[in-house]
């Protein structure tokens, strides 16, 4: 049985200017001791599918659908009970290792009351626990180290230290919500590692949200590609690094800049994601799509599994997708776009848009 | 720490002999003197009065021996117009008051001003914050020479439970309405800072965390919140309890309290030159101490702050 199961999942954010459907209809699963990516650029709903879950939306936010976490229903449930599975089953870690420690605490303090407060420890107990914790994420002095603020720590140190808080409690899944992001390229790979062995002596599920494509073909079992909101397409990571099938996809992967790419413009998707308070009638990924084709502006294309393990939300033919992945270039992209742009000159929009998209670190992991 | 404390209060000597010496020059450029009367006094006797309290030396010379006299014998002087009361008696009188009803208020419009603010920020945009917001802007548009009549109306007049002023330290009866009328506005600006505070904090990546790890929300507020939201609250709080406690004039005028309010308004008026610095000096001490107070705090709550 999965482990956490997602069914129809929305999230709606009320603000002065209309409703934002950040997150729409959202249908995953999670296995025991699973990877899975949660992949799309900033502000496709990634990060608030995974605040959702925890039931951490801002006030203003509204989450409906279903979230069983081991069978029991949990998205919407009493603080009392969210309480109960927060840290001690799902724990989380957060993208900003900078802020998201409480920098008026010590360390010890902050890590010690997870456990005072879940398993019931007196404050040594707790402290010496925390000391082991911060030993198995490779913290040297950790005895020493423990006593310290968060801002004595660099960023990456703090990363390792968060990390460390959330395993606690052995917790089942970690939900890494950007890990690496604010951390330097070196940093990134060392965490990822850190992770990556973590889960595995552990024994926990994760669920990663990245932007990064690099990060998830190293860690991932499986992927879901998220834009405007929704899944446009899953399935098991080599499949679908090799034979992306969403025009987005493609996008995505292709923007990823080559080590043997000298002199060229770096590639990017063009246009730039969809206003999620009056998101489009249709797909919301049409406006940028070189497979648009009628009926992609008025109706959205359901998440129709099309081989083992895998699904895509596209009406464009599935051959076509496949056949024109090598001829996707900024070029074209233009030119579907009807844009009069200079093409040496990508529009504004599209650089600021694709770029989050498309900032990996590690690249050609997936060749 | 020690050090830092240490070093502050050597700082603080230099910083009230300016305040001495700037004080007495602008109080000895304002026109008139404490013997400016309608009726002019006979040139001789006006001569006779300076020289006793030493006003036909040069300025620098009574600056140094105001200074001397403070420094060798903690004699601010006699008071020009109380000949029989020396500006230590005055003080001596009329501070404990102001400090007693001052100190109330204080801790009275902390108190309820925090409490208003994070009540208004925990349940943000609800009925209680609204409630909360709505009495503060009340407390605060009330001047309190328009409170303080209000509040005798109404406990004096109308229900005849306080005195209408006066002042007695063994009854405390007499202190409520000044508490009250001195302590709202302060209340009220306490309780926005507070609120606005609470608001950026409550909605600050360490919060998310500290809800993340499953803590109930009380214990959110009040070990992970409470702390840095203070930070802002506390900075103003170092020089309005100096104001509190120094006394309003408005009070003692208002209440017949016998405060040094009144007196140091009163001794500008007059030009009673040795009350005007006695006062000066004693507001400009308290305000040095109250300030480092509040550093010393901030270094407390915040780890990252090292002096």
């Amino acid at each position: 049985m999965a482990l956490l199961e997602i069914d129809n999942l929305s999230v709606r954010f009320a603000t002065n200017d209309g409703e934002v459907q950040a997150v729409n209809q959202v249908n995953l699963s999670v296995d025991p001791g699973e990877t899975l990516g949660i992949v799309g650029e900033s502000g496709s709903g990634k990060s608030q599918l995974s605040f959702a879950l925890m039931g951490l939306l801002a006030k203003n936010g509204r989450a409906s659908g279903s979230v069983r976490f081991d069978g029991q229903e949990i998205l919407n449930a009493p603080p009392r009970v969210l309480n109960r599975i927060r840290a001690e089953k799902i724990a989380m870690i957060f993208q900003d290792p900078m802020t998201s420690l409480n920098p008026y605490m010590r360390v010890s303090d902050q890590m010690a009351e997870v456990l005072t407060l879940h398993k019931g420890m007196s404050k040594r107990q707790a402290v010496a626990e925390a000391v082991q914790m911060l030993d198995a994420v490779k913290i040297p002095d950790a005895r020493g180290r423990v006593r310290l603020y968060p801002h004595e720590f660099s960023g990456g140190m703090r990363q390792r230290v968060m990390i460390a808080m959330a395993l606690l409690c052995r917790p089942q899944l970690l939900i890494a919500d950007e890990p690496t992001t604010a951390l330097d390229v070196t940093v990134q790979a060392q965490i990822m590692t850190l992770l990556a062995d973590l889960q595995r002596e552990f024994g926990m599920a994760m669920i990663l949200i990245t932007h990064d494509l690099g990060v998830v073909a190293g860690s991932c079992e499986r992927v879901a590609v998220m834009y405007g909101g929704r899944i446009r397409e899953t399935g098991p990571v080599g499949p679908l690094f090799a034979e992306p099938a969403h025009p987005y996809t493609q996008g995505l992967l292709h923007a990823i800049p080559r080590i043997d790419q000298q002199g060229e413009e770096l590639a990017a998707i063009p246009g730039s994601p969809p206003n999620m308070t009056h998101p489009p009638a249709g797909c919301a990924f049409a406006p940028r799509c070189p497979y648009r084709r009628g009926g992609c502006d008025d109706q959205r294309p359901p998440l129709e599994g099309f081989a083992p393990d895998r699904a895509r939300a596209c009406f464009a033919p599935l051959a076509d997708v496949l056949a024109g992945r090598e001829t996707v270039r900024v070029a074209d992209l233009d030119a579907a776009l009807g844009d009069q742009q200079d093409d040496q000159l990508m529009p504004e929009a599209a650089v600021a848009g694709a770029g989050m998209a498309a900032a990996p670190s590690k690249v050609d992991t997936h060749d | 720490m020690f050090a830092y404390i240490m070093r502050r209060l050597a700082v603080a000597v230099p910083t009230l002999l300016l305040l001495i010496v700037f004080s007495f020059i602008l109080m000895h450029l304002a026109p008139g003197g404490p013997f400016t009367q309608e009726r002019e006094l006979p040139p001789q006797v006006l001569a006779n009065l300076n020289a006793k309290y030493g006003l036909d030396d040069p300025l620098w010379k009574q600056i140094i021996n105001y200074i001397w006299g403070i420094v060798a014998h903690f004699d601010f002087g006699p008071s020009f117009v109380y000949p029989d009361r020396s500006v230590n008696e005055l003080i001596a009188a009329g501070f404990p008051v102001t400090l007693t009803y001052g100190s109330l208020a204080f801790v009275a419009a902390v108190a309820m001003g925090v409490g208003l603010g994070v009540v208004a920020a925990i349940w943000h945009n609800s009925f209680l914050d609204y409630l909360a917001v709505g009495i503060s802007i009340g407390a605060q548009v009330l001047p309190n020479f328009v409170m303080a009549p209000i509040l005798v109306l109404i406990f004096t007049l109308w229900y005849g439970l306080l005195p209408g002023g006066g002042w007695s330290f063994n009854d405390p009866s007499f202190w409520i309405m000044p508490v009250i009328a001195l302590g709202t506005s302060y209340m009220a600006s306490i309780a926005r800072i507070t609120r606005s505070a609470m608001l950026e904090v409550l909605g600050s990546n360490h919060i998310r965390t500290a809800r993340a790890k499953g803590m109930p929300e009380h214990r959110v507020i009040l070990r992970h919140a409470l702390k840095p939201a203070m930070l802002p609250v506390i900075s103003y709080l170092g020089p309005v309890f100096v104001s509190m406690i120094t006394g309003s004039v408005v009070i003692d005028i208002y209440f017949s309290t016998g405060g040094i309010g009144k007196a140091f308004v009163d001794s500008a008026l007059n030009r009673d030159y040795a009350v005007m610095m006695g006062v000066t000096i004693l507001v400009g001490a308290l305000t040095i101490l109250f300030n480092l107070i509040v550093d010393v705090l901030y270094a407390w709550i915040d780890p990252k702050i090292r002096y």
